[in-house]
């Protein structure tokens, strides 16, 4: 008898076959819900697959293009950032900047780390919802200062000495969700910071308290210049949503610089049902974004700063190439760090997880020591090290990234075009707006945002 | 008294005048006169000055405000004095919404009325309103006290964390997690203290406290209905 027969009957029986709906990880999901009563908190961007810049592919140089001397002919990197009002526009040695991360999500050593590294390869780093620790305005040369709803350690000073502002209305891993830092971070440090009692979940508002809406912004800007003698850059970040809309209003409310993050861009921690379910893939926001500013003849006057899913020089270029001026990493910066790496697998274990899907960053207990506030935890991380980890690794994106424009014929990576890539997926094609490969065909083009 | 026009002067030039006087400034008396409700004025400041503003002003007036009085006669526009950080602003008329957000110190007195949002996420600052407040104020106001001597409108103080809230009228209702509080001596001395700065004809005994019952601070499935 085998599990194909009944009763040795020979009577062929069903398979037994699992729901594609309700999945394991379904089924396991719910009877968690069921068991604990609150939802799934996790750190981290989108995980489900999406399409994304994998599905883009260089066209490179052959007989219609010349192709730049790999070791012997420059491809500039340089980028400015603030040049529509700012009278200090900030200057980057290469496209690639350090997103917010928060001081409290992140441990000061790590934020350091950041600081540290991104100095080194000549790009800036940004504060997060916890406000300015020495640690990264130290080591950051140049350091960008987010405004947001909740305005935790927001002070005049620090708006002075930072190098430029960022104003966020949202991001994509939650766009139209505040930020949430619980109980097992608030030490002492945060919540003297945050002026929070000790211990509490703390849940930072998703709107700003004192504007509503594009034509107060405008105002609300316009007080920030007057505060800081109009020397500041000014970013709007927005999370994907609606980018070709939140990119003209950004713009018509007076930013120098749009900020878009897409739905892999990572959080310190939220609800997973907002991770996964809200906001549009990085690929999908960049097309509409820069439409919106060529729309407005503000393409190149107002910069824009892709982020949400880039991993190496390749997703830089593409980036790039689709129109934006500059790319952010969070996610990827902290993995150089050292977060989830298998060295530690043994302690990913006994939390019951694995390296590479560590995402309860919220809990504190990272074993890695960037994610955390606890003092043993947080000294196994060496800021200085780390440091350096960052900085090679932008540097070896930036030369990935000179590397095909290069191959593209370009002498700046801000020459690469959507003219140079093709795409292997009919959505790709769509959302990204560059042609199906082997064809002229673009799926969708025409269309209204 | 040093006077600035605004008829005359750009806002830049006028900012830009009274954040360069610092601790040791010997000019310390100014008057900005034919404000006609432009936003962001005298925001910034970071000296011992005492300005007068006469007239009436648009958003974001004495926003971040750092040691400086300032007094404007006649109302106020959406978010006055955010972000105070220490200093003082008085208004002899009626403030908009959002006054003394997310303020983190110094004493803002409102003699008229404040609209909807007053004190939201305020850290800090002491806000005292002669008048009513309007709706939702003192949302998520984490520090410092909120004086009212009218009334104040719904949900005030929801998902409040450790301000206090004095109010001396009528409360149309109290936000998610807010509750009337004993009034101990302490929180009566601290009201006389500020009536008394705020040149407020009232007396503490007249006023309910009202503060964070605490119980949304940790999340609860139980308390969801709150949320």
């Amino acid at each position: 008898m085998n599990n194909m027969t009944k009763g040795g009957a020979g009577i062929p029986r069903t398979v037994p076959q699992k729901s594609a709906t309700f999945t394991d990880a379904i089924n396991a999901e719910i009877r968690r819900a069921a068991a604990t009563g609150i939802y799934d908190i996790r750190g981290g961007g989108a995980k489900r697959k999406v399409p994304h810049f994998d599905d883009l592919l260089f066209l490179g140089a052959s007989m219609s293009r010349y192709p730049l001397e790999g070791y012997r002919e420059k491809c500039e990197t340089k980028v400015v950032l603030g040049t529509r009002f700012a009278k200090k526009p900030i200057e980057l040695d290469i496209p690639i900047t350090i997103a917010g991360m928060s001081f409290g999500a992140l441990s000061g050593p790590a934020k350091e780390a950041l600081g540290r590294g991104a100095s080194a390869a000549g790009t800036s780093t940004t504060t997060g919802d916890g406000g300015m620790t020495e640690e990264e305005r130290g080591h950051s040369k140049t350091l960008v200062y987010q405004y947001l709803p909740s305005r935790y350690g927001m002070n005049p000073d620090d708006l002075r000495r930072c190098d430029a502002i960022e104003i966020v209305v949202g991001q994509g891993a939650k766009p139209g969700g505040g930020g949430m830092l619980l109980g097992q971070k608030i030490s002492d440090r945060v919540a003297e910071m945050r002026n929070l009692p000790k211990g509490i979940d703390q849940r930072s508002a998703c709107r700003h308290p004192d504007w509503t809406g594009p034509d107060d912004l405008e105002i609300k800007i316009m007080e920030l210049r007057e505060i800081t003698n109009w020397e500041k850059p000014i970013y709007i970040k927005v999370g994907g949503a609606r980018p070709y809309f939140d990119t003209t209003l950004a713009v018509k409310a007076g930013a120098d610089v749009v900020v878009l993050d897409g739905m892999q861009g990572g959080t310190a921690a939220t609800q997973d049902v907002f991770i996964e379910h809200v906001g549009q893939p990085t690929l999908a926001c960049i097309g509409p974004a820069v439409q919106a500013l060529q729309d407005l003849d503000m393409h190149r006057e107002v910069q824009l700063i892709v982020s949400g899913g880039i991993r190496t020089g390749a997703d830089v270029a593409k980036a790039l190439a689709l129109g934006a001026d500059a790319v952010s990493i969070g996610t990827a910066a902290m993995v150089a760090l050292g977060d989830n790496d298998p060295h530690w697998e043994a302690e990913y274990n006994a939390l019951g997880t694995t390296a590479g899907a560590y995402d309860d960053w919220h809990e504190g207990r990272d074993p890695a020591g960037i994610t955390t506030q606890d003092p043993e935890l947080m000294a196994r991380f060496d800021p200085v090290a780390g440091g350096r980890r960052l900085s090679n690794y932008l540097k070896v994106m930036t030369l990935e990234a000179q590397t095909i424009a290069r191959a593209c014929g370009k002498n700046h990576v801000h020459n690469l075009e959507p003219e140079d890539l093709c795409a292997l997926t009919v959505e790709a094609s769509a959302m990204s707006g560059v042609p199906l490969a082997g064809t002229n065909w673009v799926p969708g083009r025409g269309g209204n945002y | 008294m040093q006077t600035i026009d605004m008829a005359s002067t750009a806002l830049r030039e006028v900012n830009s005048t009274l954040q360069a006087q610092k601790a040791d400034t010997n000019q310390k008396d100014w008057e900005i006169v034919n404000p006609k409700g432009s936003h962001a004025i005298a925001c910034g400041l970071d000296g011992p000055l005492d300005v007068i503003v006469r007239g009436s002003t648009g958003y974001y007036c004495a926003g971040m405000n750092k040691q400086a009085n300032i007094h404007i006669i006649g109302s106020a526009g959406p978010g006055v004095a955010e972000n105070m950080m220490s200093g003082s602003v008085v208004i002899d008329g009626d403030a908009s919404q959002y006054a003394g957000a997310t303020g983190n110190g110094g004493l803002l007195v409102i003699k008229g009325n404040a609209s909807s949002r007053c004190g939201i996420s305020m850290k800090g600052i002491d806000i005292v309103v002669h008048g009513n407040i309007g709706h939702m104020s003192a949302f998520m106001a984490q520090s410092g006290n909120l004086v009212v001597l009218g009334d104040a409108g719904d949900a005030l103080g929801d998902s409040l964390y450790e301000a206090r809230l004095f109010v001396r009228g009528k409360v149309k209702s109290l936000g998610a997690d807010c509750i009337e509080k004993e009034m101990r001596p302490e929180h009566l001395k601290i009201l006389a203290d500020l009536l008394e700065r705020a040149g407020a004809d009232a007396r503490p005994e007249e006023f309910k406290r009202y503060g964070s019952a605490r119980k949304l601070y940790n999340f609860n499935i139980d308390n969801a209905s709150a949320y």
